[in-house]
């Protein structure tokens, strides 16, 4: 693993929007307070008269992002999940969601591999609160080349993108020639007797479960559902088809996430065991983040367990 | 001042504005007459005398913008708008009615003239600030216009909004407050006072004006004022609410209740006879 290049998603987000800067000048970023940390700092420095600091006041940025996109003007918004998808969901959805405006909101620091700072900054109910609101396009990047890409799709996206990123930084798991489009989940192992649909940083680890599994004789199909919200039913259906059983794996609460996702339309359209891997209804705390995904279960290991109990529920 | 028979017809504009206001909430059986009655002339000022618009083209680019951050005072945008030809004014009778188009607060999306949806209080004037960094930035050079309760001036979201609004020096930025005194829990000094308003805007360094807010003198001298100023300005303006409908004067009782038939039939006797006074 020594040699595997590793970026935080949230610096493939800054950079993304250095590039998209020095390509376009018609739309304007702004953020809460946390440049640095969000990454929008790169952009600020590139393109400070395109840059917006609101202050600590996440609320108030959300409907300034709103108000902006209402002109017909692009707006990249950032802040940490908690905060972006937490403390102003309200604006979020009435401000940005109800009129179905062009804002893409860069949320940061999501899931529990923020690390140190704990519970109240780590943010696993995001992608729940997101997948209420109608219209809302949510895109969980499983490392830098997708998140980049995912940054690119968003900017021609009709319609308000939740796009979450991570501190940690991740293995790069895609090469330049991966195609990224909203709404599509890929294949990246073909299998037979379970699917791994996993999301985010879990991608890397459900590609190491395939392996593990692969040597106990167990074929594990491993699907990456980027965007959570629309959800790529068609191959989900198709794994639950060809495979009989899902495991679900991120880094998210359990409950509202990828894996209700996942649940929701197998329960509806072709029954068969989802068993999901996430972070079960408790708080987070702190701790160095590669240790904390070990506490959580978040690991290849995790996996391999759960694929094994949605086998066995098998009919 | 402006000229008389120009006033005249002002007075007279928003006195159908009331007309139409009362008729759809009497038709909708709900909504808010108190505080659309309380706002309707700024409203019936902005549209027909100020405001660089087209009904024919409402999206029109480079129009000037208004967002009703007191949502529910929907029925007096709505009445304006209609009045001002943006659509039908029939169309007011089916107010929160299921299927219209005309939502018991403001939908952006498929209602001719309205700029931001809103009704969630404390959220329009960060929409208009929006509005007007967006102008300021991209270098667009219309105005933006919004309308705050003084019982909505309780949300925090209020004080994020004005204070980036300085600190950005967004001087293409008018605020009105509708200091009708009243909010749906009572008097504002009951519930929750944010009184003085005007010492508050300024603590936030914004250029404010006091004007009474059924005056079309003090309405235009203000705005006049505002174009002025290099920074965001703030007019506080005095209003009744109920403003025109004798019962509903001053009655916190009409903040979010429909008149009966019986008071409806009241309320239009005399908003028409106001209309004939007027010749």
């Amino acid at each position: 693993m020594a040699d595997v290049k590793t970026v935080a998603t949230r610096a493939a987000f800054g950079a993304a929007l250095v590039e998209l800067g020095e390509k376009r000048d018609d739309f304007i970023v702004l953020d809460a307070d946390l440049a640095a940390a969000t990454q929008t700092g790169k952009f600020k420095a590139a393109f400070p008269e395109r840059f917006y600091d609101c202050g600590i006041a996440e609320q108030n940025m959300m409907s300034i992002a709103a108000g902006v996109a209402a002109t017909g003007k692009k707006v990249i918004c950032s802040s940490f999940a908690m905060f972006a998808a937490g403390r102003a969901f309200e604006q979020v959805r009435n401000s940005i969601g109800y009129p179905h405006l062009n804002v893409i909101i860069g949320a940061t620091h999501a899931g529990i591999s923020v690390g140190e700072d704990g519970a109240t900054h780590q943010c696993n109910e995001d992608i729940a609160l997101m997948r209420t609101i109608p219209g809302m396009t949510i895109i969980n990047p499983a490392d830098e080349t997708e998140a980049k890409k995912a940054m690119y799709a968003a900017m021609e996206h009709d319609g308000p993108v939740y796009l979450r990123f991570g501190r940690l930084p991740v293995p790069v798991v895609f090469d330049d020639d991966y195609k990224f489009e909203i709404g599509k989940g890929v294949e990246l192992r073909e299998g037979t007797d379970v699917t791994i649909v996993a999301s985010g940083l879990m991608v890397n680890e459900a590609l190491q479960a395939h392996d593990l599994l692969k040597e106990e004789g167990i074929s594990a199909r491993v699907v990456n559902i980027a965007t959570i919200k629309p959800l790529d039913t068609e191959i989900i259906i198709k794994a639950a088809k060809e495979t009989g059983a899902i495991v679900t794996a991120e880094e998210h609460s359990v409950i509202g996430g990828l894996g209700s996702a996942v649940a929701e339309c197998v329960g509806e359209e072709y029954p068969v065991p989802v068993v999901k891997l996430g972070v079960y209804d408790r708080f987070g705390h702190s701790g160095p983040a590669v240790k904390l995904l070990d506490e959580f279960g978040l690991r290849a290991v995790n996996i391999v367990e759960k694929a094994k109990k949605a086998i066995s529920l098998k009919k | 001042m402006m000229d008389a028979a120009f006033k005249k017809s002002l007075i007279k504009t928003a006195t159908q504005v009331r007309i139409g206001i009362i008729k759809g909430v009497h038709s909708a059986k709900a909504g808010h007459p108190g505080g659309s009655l309380s706002c309707a002339d700024i409203l019936t000022y902005l549209y027909f005398a100020h405001m660089n618009i087209d009904p024919k083209n409402p999206k029109k680019p480079d129009r000037d913008r208004l967002v009703l951050s007191k949502g529910h005072a929907a029925p007096a945008l709505y009445s304006v708008l209609a009045q001002r030809g943006y659509f039908d004014p029939e169309l007011l009778l089916t107010l929160r009615k299921q299927g219209s188009i005309l939502q018991g607060h403001p939908d952006m999306k498929h209602i001719p003239g309205v700029d931001m949806s809103s009704g969630s209080l404390g959220q329009g004037i960060s929409c208009a600030v929006g509005m007007a960094l967006s102008a300021k930035h991209f270098g667009d050079d219309y105005k933006v216009y919004t309308i705050l309760g003084d019982g909505e001036i309780e949300e925090g979201q209020v004080w994020e909004a004005a204070m980036f609004a300085a600190n950005k020096g967004l001087s293409n930025l008018t605020a009105f407050v509708d200091y009708n005194g009243l909010q749906i829990d009572g008097s504002i000094e009951e519930v929750n006072s944010a009184a003085p308003i005007d010492k508050k805007f300024e603590a936030f360094n914004w250029h404010t004006i006091v004007i009474d807010g059924h005056d079309f003198d003090q309405i235009e001298a203000a705005l006049k004022e505002a174009e002025t100023i290099d920074k965001p300005v703030a007019i506080i303006a005095k209003t009744i609410k109920g403003k025109g409908v004798s019962y509903m004067e001053n009655s916190v009782n009409w903040h979010g209740a429909a008149p009966n038939d019986e008071l409806a039939a009241q309320a239009l006797s005399e908003l028409n006879e106001a209309l004939e006074k007027l010749g």
